[in-house]
């Protein structure tokens, strides 16, 4: 592939003369393409890493301060919701690994259909994710600054302090992560619409490996979350 | 690109040879430019006005504390000055403009690469900056914000809607510096010239890649703190907020985890500039060069492991306090190998005191007073009485204004020539690094005796005691400002009517002096450069000196077409 | 005072020294300033030396190579940690000593507020002025009702940030007697350049005098109880006595004239309204201030609100009744910062 771009051309004006229509002119290979979107996409990854860490040290100050509340809190969170979106997940990681497989064979129509099912799968998770959020909006449990939980087994949570903390971390912990987990459908959708069009090939398939990449770091950081609200 | 490339290949027959200021023209093709020149330009031009304002704002601080009680406005106007002063040389000037102006325009060319390695992105930082930007004048016309720029908790909750909006700027803002730190970081792994091996990097080249890890790693904290604090405004999540069993102390960690390393993000490319200034201008080769490079690392990992020794009365537990303690000591030992070695670059050397070596002379005078002065407040007990006084001012002042501000404006004197093609005015450069000198000088070190004698920061009014140091301060402040506006003044005059620029008028021996045409091609380079010495190897740079009868600087040399093309593209990984 | 002050810091860097941790601290100081001092001017002689005997003779100059140092590398490496270490180690020891209180010291709460200080001693008494006796250690124990103070005494060397949901102590013992400035030094907002205090070192026998007379005796007439309160309670802070504009309305003639009130509805002052302004001052807001006054106000026992409202009245020329003890008022300080 690199053979015909070669940058020992002498003259400028031909440096672009033939090269693959994917490659952009200030590259010299479709490698070194490849390898700097790859080498961006982790750095990127390294920043969204960080962003959660802000928030799980937070949730971890909070818990050793007022372990007793965490706990009742937690236990208010339905596990069995929270394990179906984990395995939701879980799939659709494996799902979008599949499309990166295919695009590497060529297979288009199959890269497009496994993408096709990550973007359900992500809709389920999101739509499980609106009924638990509704669910605690009915009984009044909002961040910290509006607490008012009634009704039930949320009863109990009033008189004990500090448990309103537990879902202002829940909330914008979740939020956070549902707004990535938006945000990667988009890009996934348009994906799949420059896969269904024959965009990608064997040649140059770097746009799906590195959504593939931001896709299996929501799905991890999920799988951080799920035991620290739920479980624990 | 595809036209211009036409345009450029011999389509217009124009006297002048094509370049990447003229291969296009009108606003439009600067607005959509994915030429990382451009781009870096565009950047300069938006730093620099926000260095105006804050400088103004900075003006009018000085100005209300010549005397104490009012002088030209009130305590809540007073409180808005310097917040806005501090926010906007903050994160509006001096954290974007180095890596985003000069590590934008020189890093690829002194790299041998026609481009960073994702040109799109880099405009896409630019915009972001920009409604950042936007975004930050909507708060201040919005008013209100006087919560200091350190926006601690409680007191910046009780403050308005102005200040939700204002973090939210500092939010966008962050996402431009990672994604220009990520660029950098990708473009010096993968886009460097064949024969640019790792030891051979120009050590700009070092410096905005520390620079850049601290950038990628420290910036989204910031992000996050910033969110979470709209969030504790908006949705009370009782994370910062005492009244809801939230803790300001943890606010506190969270904005200096990044605030500390940020200042690393502004000092580290300082760094690089005064590598290449005092290599160029001794026309030697940087004495110790992996320490002074290994070192730019060193201090970026380190810087992640301070912060709170801005936090030693604040309430934190002893024990953090003295761990923190340590290691901000430990962080004056690579900064003080750079200062030896520099020194040493210029033993024996060719010492030509042109103005940008100036500036790196004042820089090393100036960096010197604010280090030590770190290490001062750094030392546990002695802090306790100099926190939040003017001695940190002072402290600051002299690292940030007098360490990277003359750091920049070296760098910036230095790279004129390539960027606009034009020379500037020596002597009035000459005149201008005088004033600024003599003018910091009076300004700031007035405020480190007024900081040990006890005079806070942040005061609006004072007792008489201060009255004389404060006036020495303020009149400092006046012969500053001079300096830097005859600094502007004769920048845009040499825009219109400056002499024309050689290829590599000050003789030096990194690319884009020795393989780049006066004014850049559009592409950067005729031909791919195959790199054979290092970047500072004067004694085997021929091509930089010709026949000798240049002026002694190198003018003589056409230098563009001297390097062989590379043999194989595939030495480039 | 001020020139007392003047009179006493004589040298360049700090102020007087008027505490027992002040000497330790001069000489840690000292020792680290003139290390700089000598690392500074070394760099800076070398650089200025270099940059003559090495200026350019000619364009073409090429210099020689200089061999690398391996000793001279390590030299500045090692030299520098050495140094390092011992400032560390002593600002380290100083440290600890900052922090821990004798046993024995003597204890004052001390309450920050928007824009005020209130020090409570242990038998009750309240004061804006920080009295303590002299030779003898003082421990305070502070609290913020609102926002984060920082407090600092420069002539003892101390600083203390003061926060909002915890108790955070500071403690010295005072070497001179004289009266030396408090600030706050944390950014609290649009008064924070105001919010001084004296600390007045006295010997011990003055000082208990001075306690027992500070107290609110049951029978001080109202208004000079009430002129008391307000300056314990630092209404000074934002409301002046002369007419002038501060943070909040001047209490000059606040006393049965109109208010205005920010929703439009209007009222005379008489007792009534003064009491409610000072419990619940966030219920009617005049009109152009903003609601800054701080709650805390509603804990004051019954006298004291009494007699700040009987105070208040007195400087209104339309309170009938107004008594000779106007006359007999002391001028009254408006906020500190002059
Ligand atoms: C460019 C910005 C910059 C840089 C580079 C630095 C560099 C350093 N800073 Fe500074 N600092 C700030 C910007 C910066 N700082 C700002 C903005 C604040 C205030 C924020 C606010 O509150 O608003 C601050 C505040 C601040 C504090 C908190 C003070 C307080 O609030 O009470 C401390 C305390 O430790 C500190 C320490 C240091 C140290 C040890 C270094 C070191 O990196 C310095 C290292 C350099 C040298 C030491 C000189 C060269 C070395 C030699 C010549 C060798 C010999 C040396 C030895 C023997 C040690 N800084
Ligand atoms: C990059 C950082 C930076 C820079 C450069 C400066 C520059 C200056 N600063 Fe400031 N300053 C801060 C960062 C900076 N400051 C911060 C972070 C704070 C703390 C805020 C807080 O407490 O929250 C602070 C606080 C601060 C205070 C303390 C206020 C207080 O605590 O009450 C004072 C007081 O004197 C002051 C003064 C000055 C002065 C006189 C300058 C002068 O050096 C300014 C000179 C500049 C000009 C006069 C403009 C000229 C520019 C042009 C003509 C543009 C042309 C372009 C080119 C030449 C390229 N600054
Ligand atoms: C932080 C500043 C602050 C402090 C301290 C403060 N006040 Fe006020 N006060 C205000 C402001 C602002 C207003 C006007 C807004 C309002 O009515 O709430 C006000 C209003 C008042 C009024 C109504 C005045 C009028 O003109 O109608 C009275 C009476 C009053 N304060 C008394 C006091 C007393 C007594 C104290 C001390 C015990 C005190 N205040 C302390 C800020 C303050
Ligand atoms: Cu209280 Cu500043
Ligand atoms: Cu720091």
């Amino acid at each position: 592939m690199a053979t015909d771009t070669a940058v020992a051309t002498p003259e400028a004006d031909e440096s672009h003369a033939h090269h693959p229509p994917h490659l952009q002119h200030h590259f010299v290979s479709s490698e070194q393409q490849f390898d700097s979107a790859k080498l961006g996409m982790w750095l990127f990854l390294i920043t969204e890493i960080l962003l959660f860490s802000g928030m799980f040290v937070a949730y971890t100050v909070y818990r050793a301060w007022h372990p007793e509340a965490f706990t009742e809190a937690s236990a208010t969170l339905d596990w069995v919701l929270g394990g179906v979106n984990t395995l939701v997940l879980l799939g659709s990681s494996f799902t979008v690994a599949l499309s990166i497989h295919f695009a590497q064979k060529d297979d288009r129509m199959k890269a497009f259909w496994n993408l096709i099912a990550t973007l359900a799968l992500a809709g389920v998770f999101m739509v499980i994710k609106y009924f638990e959020w509704t669910a605690k909006f009915e009984h009044g449990v909002f961040p910290a600054g509006f607490f008012d939980p009634h009704g039930g087994y949320y009863e109990t949570l009033a008189s004990i302090p500090y448990t309103g903390q537990f879902f202002s971390i829940y909330f914008v912990m979740t939020g956070i992560h549902g707004l990535h987990v938006l945000i990667g459908m988009g890009v996934i959708g348009w994906i799949a619409w420059r896969t269904f069009r024959g965009h990608f090939s064997s040649e140059y398939y770097t746009p799906i490996e590195i959504t593939g990449l931001y896709w299996h770091l929501v799905d991890i950081i999920w799988i951080f979350l799920f035991p620290l609200l739920y479980l624990v | 690109m595809e036209t211009a490339h036409k345009e450029a290949s011999g389509v217009t027959k124009t006297e002048e040879a094509p370049n990447y200021l003229n291969h296009e023209s009108g606003i439009w093709s600067w607005l959509t430019t994915l030429d990382h020149k451009r781009i870096g330009i565009m950047y300069a031009w938006a730093v620099a006005f926000f260095f105006l304002v804050g400088g103004l704002l900075a003006l009018a601080v000085r100005m209300e504390l010549f005397g104490p009680g009012e002088t030209i406005m009130g305590p809540d106007a007073y409180n808005q000055t310097f917040t806005l002063h501090g926010i906007i040389m903050i994160f509006l000037f001096l954290v974007p403009a180095t890596p985003a102006v000069l590590g934008n325009f020189v890093l690829p060319i002194q790299l041998g690469a026609k481009d960073v390695a994702f040109p799109r992105l880099n405009l896409a930082s630019w915009y972001i900056y920009m409604i950042g930007a936007f975004t930050a004048i909507a708060a201040i016309l919005l008013g209100d914000i006087d919560t200091g720029w350190t926006f601690y908790a409680p007191y910046s909750l009780q403050q308005g809607s102005a200040v939700i909006i204002m973090t939210a700027s500092v939010f966008v803002i962050g996402f431009s510096s990672i994604l220009t730190g990520m660029n950098m970081i990708v473009t010096i792994h993968k886009m460097r010239a064949p024969g640019l091996t790792w030891n051979r990097l120009p050590l700009f080249v070092w410096s905005i890649y520390a620079t850049s890890i601290v950038q990628i790693l420290a910036t989204p904290v910031i992000g996050i703190t910033m969110l979470l604090l709209i969030f504790e405004q908006v949705l009370q999540i009782g994370i910062f907020d005492p009244a809801l069993g939230g803790d300001p102390i943890l606010f506190q960690h969270f904005f200096w985890f990044y605030s500390h390393p940020a200042v690393y993000i502004m000092i580290l490319p300082g760094f690089g500039i005064i590598s290449e200034l005092i290599a160029t201008f001794s026309r030697h080769r940087v004495f110790g060069y992996r320490a002074i490079a290994l070192s730019s690392v060193a201090i970026a990992m380190l810087g992640f492991l301070v912060w709170g020794h801005h936090m030693f009365v604040s309430g934190q537990s002893a024990v953090s306090s003295i761990i923190f303690s340590l290691i901000t000591f430990l962080i004056g030992i690579p900064s003080g190998i750079k200062i030896f070695n520099w020194i040493a670059t210029m033993y024996k050397g060719s010492i030509w005191l042109q103005t940008p070596m100036l500036y790196a002379l004042s820089f090393l005078f100036l960096f010197t007073i604010g280090g030590l002065t770190g290490i001062v407040v750094g030392v546990l007990a002695l802090d306790i009485h100099l926190h939040d006084t003017y001695f940190v001012v002072g402290h600051f002042h002299y690292v940030m204004m007098g360490g990277m501000v003359m750091a920049l404006l070296g760098g910036v004197h230095y790279w004129w020539p390539k960027m606009t093609g034009r020379m500037y005015n020596e002597t009035a450069g000459k005149i201008a690094v005088a004033l600024i000198f003599v003018g910091f000088n009076l300004t700031f070190f007035s405020q480190l005796i007024m900081g040990t004698k006890g005079m806070p920061r942040r005061y609006y009014d004072y007792l008489e005691q201060f009255t004389a140091l404060h006036q020495v301060s303020t009149i400092g402040s006046w012969i500053l400002a001079a300096g830097l506006f005859l600094v502007m003044g004769y920048g845009l005059y040499s825009l219109v009517r400056g002499k024309k620029a050689p290829a590599n008028p000050w003789g030096a021996a990194t690319l884009e002096w020795t393989n780049v045409a006066a004014i850049p091609d559009p592409h950067n380079f005729k031909r791919t450069p195959l790199v054979t010495r290092g970047p500072y190897d004067f004694h085997l740079a021929d091509e930089v000196f010709g026949g000798g009868d240049g002026a002694g600087d190198g003018a003589a040399v056409r230098a563009p077409d001297a390097a062989p093309p590379a043999p194989e593209p595939k030495t480039a990984q | 005072m001020v020139s007392a002050l003047l009179a006493q810091s004589n040298s360049v860097w700090l102020p007087t020294d008027a505490s027992t941790l002040a000497p330790e601290y001069d000489s840690l100081f000292y020792f680290v300033l003139w290390t700089s001092v000598v690392i500074f001017v070394g760099v800076v002689a070398a650089m200025v030396w270099f940059a003559y005997k090495y200026r350019r003779q000619s364009p073409d100059e090429r210099p020689e190579l200089v061999e690398e140092s391996k000793l001279m590398e390590i030299s500045w490496v090692v030299i520098p940690t050495i140094l390092v270490l011992i400032v560390f180690t002593w600002g380290f020891r100083a440290f600890i000593k900052f922090g821990v209180a004798p046993p024995d010291a003597y204890q004052i709460d001390v309450r920050a507020q928007q824009w005020s200080w209130l020090f409570t001693y242990p038998d009750g008494t309240q004061s804006s002025e920080l009295h303590v006796p002299v030779d003898r250690p003082v421990r305070l124990k502070m609290n913020s009702t609102d926002v984060l103070h920082s407090f600092a005494v420069p002539a003892f060397r101390i600083k203390q940030d003061v926060l909002p949901n915890r108790y955070s102590y500071v403690w010295f013992e005072s070497t001179k007697t004289g009266t030396f400035k408090v600030y706050c030094t944390e950014y609290c907002g649009t008064q924070h350049s105001g919010m001084l205090a004296d600390v007045v070192v006295q010997s011990q026998s003055d000082f208990e005098q001075w306690l027992q007379e500070a107290g609110t005796p049951e029978d001080m007439p109202l208004p000079e109880l009430g002129q008391r309160v307000y300056q314990q309670q630092g209404c000074q802070a934002c409301h002046s006595l002369d007419g002038s504009r501060m943070v909040g309305p001047t209490l000059q003639n606040a006393y049965g004239t109109e208010r205005q009130f920010a929703d439009g509805s209007s009222t005379v002052a008489d007792e009534n309204y003064l009491r409610q302004s000072i419990l619940n001052p966030g219920e009617r807001v005049v009109e152009g201030y903003q609601n800054v006054m701080p709650a805390s106000y509603s804990s004051l026992s019954d006298r004291q609100v009494n007699a700040l409202v009987a105070f208040i009245k007195e400087q209104s020329d339309a309170a009938e009744g107004t008594t000779a003890a106007n006359s007999s008022q002391p001028p009254l300080q408006g906020s500190a910062a002059q």
